[in-house]
C-alpha cells in the first residue's frame, strides 16, 4: 500500500513539473507572437508612411501619386488588427507595384539624391515588412502547435489569451526593389 | 548594433560556416556594427581581434563521422559569461541543430535570437528521439534565415516554419585586382574551364567536344583548365590537334584564380546539373571577365536569363561554340556583359548580404531590449 501512495505522488510530481514546464514554454511562445506582432506593425506602419511620401514628393506622375497616396492612406487607417488590415495591405503593394514596381520606374527614382533616399528608405521598409510577416507567422504556427496539445487544452494552460491569428497578405517586394 | 555570432565549429579549422562567420562578420563591422564571435577553437593564437574562444572542441563520432563540438557545463557556462558580458542587441546563431555550442546558446539566451541554417540534410533517428528538447530550443528563435533552397527545405521538414532565403556573399574586392598570368591577354584569345575535371556534372567533357568545331574557327586559341583530377588520363584523351591548344593548371590557389579570371577572355561554366547556387560564376563577374555558362536552372537565376552573362543549351557542344563564336567575335556584346556581370555580382556581394542580415536583426529587435543569460532556460531547457 505503502508502495502505491509513494508511487501516485511521484507521477503526480512529475505531471506537475511537466505541466509548470509547457505552461512556462506558452508563456514565452505568447511573448513571441506579441513581440513580433509590434514589430510587424511598426514595419507596416513605416512602409505606408514612407509610400505616402513617396506618393507626395512629385516623382510621379498625378495619376499614379493619387493612385498610390490612396492605397497608403488606407493601409494605415486599418492599422491593429492582424485579419482586417490584411486586405488594405495587400491594396497597397499592388499600388506600389502599379506605380513604381518595375525595374526602369525605380531607376528613375533614383536618379537625383532626394529620390535615392526616399527610395533607398522605401526598399528596406518593403523588405523589412515582409521578413517581420514572416516571422510574425512562425510565431504563430510554433504556438498554435502547443495550443493544440491536449493537456494544455485540457488545463486551460492558455488562459484567456486568444487564439493567434496569422496574417496573410500580399507583400511581394516588387521587381524594381529586388537586390535594393 | 551590438551583435553576438555563435560558430559551432572549429575555429582552427577551415570550413565553409566558419568562413562565412567571418566574412559576415567583416562586413557587418564595415558597416559600423560590433561584432563578437563566440566559437570553439583548438589552436588560440593568432584569432581575429572579434574572436572570443569557448574552449577547445571534443572530438566525438556524431551522424556517422567524427565532429569536433563543444557541449557540456564547462561550455555552457563559458556562452553565459559571453551573453551577460557582451550587452548584446541581438545574438545570431548559425546551425542551430548541430549539438554543439549554437544549441546551448538558444538555451542560455533570452531576448532575440537569429539563427542561419547552412546545410541539407536528413533528419537523424537522434533527432527525432530528442526532437521535443531541440523543439523547446528552436522555438526561442525569432528570426530564421537559410543560405539556399535546400537548406530552407531541411528547416521546413525537421523543424517546421518558415525562413529568409539570403545566399552565401561574394568577396568582390578580392576578385577585383589582379595581374594576368605572364603573355596573358593573348591576341588569339583564351577561354577558361575551373572544377574538378573528372568529375562529369562540372561538364568538362562538353566542353571538351565543342573544341575541335572551336579550334577549327579560332585557330590560336587556348584553353585554360584549372582544377584538381586525372590529368594525365584527360590529356591522353584528346586529339593532338587539340591538345597543343590545352593547358592543365591543376588545383589552383585562390590568388592564382584572380590571375587566371583576368587572364581569359570568356569563362566557361558547362555543368550538366547539380549546382544550387554558382559562386564561382559571380566571382568571374567580379574579376571583370565574362561568363558563358550552361541553361540549369541555377545559372539562368544568377546570370538573370542571358542579362548578366551569356547562356548555352545544358549538355549541347554544338551550341557551346555557337555561343562563345558570338562572344569572341563582339567586342560589344563582351564589354556589355562586363558591365552588367560587375553590376550583378554586387547584388551578392557581402556587403549587399550583410545589409539583407541587418533587416532581419531589425525585425526581431525590441526597443530596449538587450539579449540576457536565462539561467532557468540553461537549466532546464524548456522553462520559461
Amino acid at each position: 500500500m505503502m508502495w502505491i501512495i509513494i508511487g501516485v505522488v511521484i507521477v503526480l510530481i512529475i505531471f506537475g513539473v511537466y505541466l509548470a514546464s509547457t505552461a512556462g514554454r506558452l508563456d514565452r511562445l505568447h511573448h513571441r507572437v506579441d513581440t513580433a506582432y509590434a514589430s510587424l506593425n511598426e514595419q507596416l506602419l513605416r512602409r505606408s508612411a514612407i509610400a505616402l511620401e513617396v506618393a507626395m514628393s512629385g516623382k510621379l506622375d498625378p495619376a499614379a501619386s493619387l493612385v498610390l497616396a490612396d492605397a497608403a492612406i488606407r493601409a494605415q487607417e486599418n492599422e491593429g488588427d492582424p485579419v482586417d488590415r490584411a486586405q488594405p495591405e495587400s491594396d497597397l503593394t499592388k499600388a506600389l507595384a502599379a506605380t513604381i514596381g518595375t525595374r526602369d520606374e525605380v531607376a528613375v527614382l533614383f536618379e537625383d539624391p532626394e529620390g535615392r533616399q526616399l527610395g533607398n528608405q522605401l526598399s528596406a521598409a518593403l523588405h523589412r515588412a515582409s521578413i517581420s510577416r514572416r516571422f510574425y507567422n512562425d510565431a504563430v504556427r510554433a504556438c498554435r502547435a502547443v495550443r493544440r496539445q491536449h493537456l494544455v487544452r485540457w488545463f486551460r494552460l492558455a488562459g484567456h489569451t486568444p487564439w493567434p491569428q496569422t496574417v496573410e497578405m500580399d507583400d511581394e517586394v516588387p521587381e524594381g526593389f529586388e537586390g535594393r | 548594433m551590438r551583435v553576438g555570432i555563435v560558430c559551432p565549429y572549429d575555429w582552427s579549422a577551415p570550413g565553409g560556416v566558419k568562413q562565412h562567420i567571418r566574412d559576415l562578420a567583416y562586413a557587418l563591422q564595415d558597416q559600423g556594427h560590433e561584432v563578437s564571435v563566440l566559437t570553439p577553437c583548438e589552436d588560440e593564437s593568432d584569432l581575429e581581434p572579434f574572436v572570443v574562444s569557448a574552449g577547445r572542441p571534443i572530438p566525438v563520432p556524431y551522424n556517422g563521422s567524427v565532429a569536433r563540438l563543444s557541449f557540456g557545463p564547462v561550455s555552457a557556462a563559458r556562452v553565459r559569461r559571453w551573453v551577460r558580458d557582451g550587452d548584446f542587441d541581438v545574438v545570431h546563431v548559425h546551425e542551430p541543430a548541430s549539438p554543439s555550442l549554437s544549441v546551448l546558446a538558444c538555451w542560455v539566451c533570452d531576448g532575440p535570437l537569429v539563427a542561419t541554417w547552412h546545410s541539407s540534410s536528413e533528419r537523424s533517428r537522434a533527432m527525432t528521439a530528442f526532437y521535443y528538447l531541440l523543439q523547446t530550443a528552436m522555438e526561442k528563435i525569432s528570426g530564421r534565415i537559410a543560405v539556399s533552397e535546400k537548406a530552407r527545405q531541411t528547416l521546413v521538414e525537421n523543424v517546421g516554419g518558415d525562413a529568409v532565403l539570403i545566399p552565401n556573399g561574394v568577396t568582390c574586392k578580392q576578385f577585383e585586382v589582379g595581374d594576368p598570368f605572364d603573355g596573358y591577354p593573348r591576341p588569339g584569345k583564351t577561354i577558361l574551364f575551373l572544377g574538378r575535371i573528372d568529375e562529369p556534372r562540372k561538364g568538362l567533357h562538353v566542353l571538351l567536344e565543342a573544341m575541335p568545331s572551336i579550334v577549327n574557327r579560332f585557330g590560336d586559341i587556348r584553353l585554360l583548365i584549372a582544377g584538381p583530377g586525372d590529368i594525365d588520363g584527360v590529356r591522353a584523351s584528346l586529339a593532338p590537334e587539340i591538345a597543343n591548344h590545352v593547358e592543365f593548371l591543376g588545383l589552383i590557389s585562390e590568388d592564382d584564380k584572380v590571375r587566371a579570371f583576368k587572364s581569359a577572355d570568356v569563362y566557361i561554366a558547362p555543368n550538366t546539373g547539380g549546382e544550387s547556387f554558382g559562386i564561382v560564376l559571380l566571382e568571374s563577374m567580379a574579376a571583370g571577365t565574362p561568363v558563358l555558362a550552361s541553361d540549369i536552372e541555377a545559372f539562368a537565376k544568377v546570370l538573370e536569363y542571358g542579362q548578366a552573362g551569356a547562356l548555352f543549351a545544358n549538355e549541347d557542344s554544338a551550341d557551346l561554340a555557337a555561343q562563345l563564336e558570338v562572344l569572341l567575335t563582339s567586342d560589344e556584346r563582351c564589354e556589355a556583359l562586363r558591365i552588367e556581370g560587375f553590376r550583378r555580382s554586387r547584388e551578392f556581394d557581402w556587403a549587399s548580404v550583410a545589409r539583407d542580415v541587418v533587416r532581419v536583426y531589425e525585425a526581431v529587435l525590441q526597443p530596449g531590449v538587450k539579449v540576457e543569460a536565462d539561467f532557468s532556460g540553461q537549466v532546464f531547457g524548456r522553462f520559461g
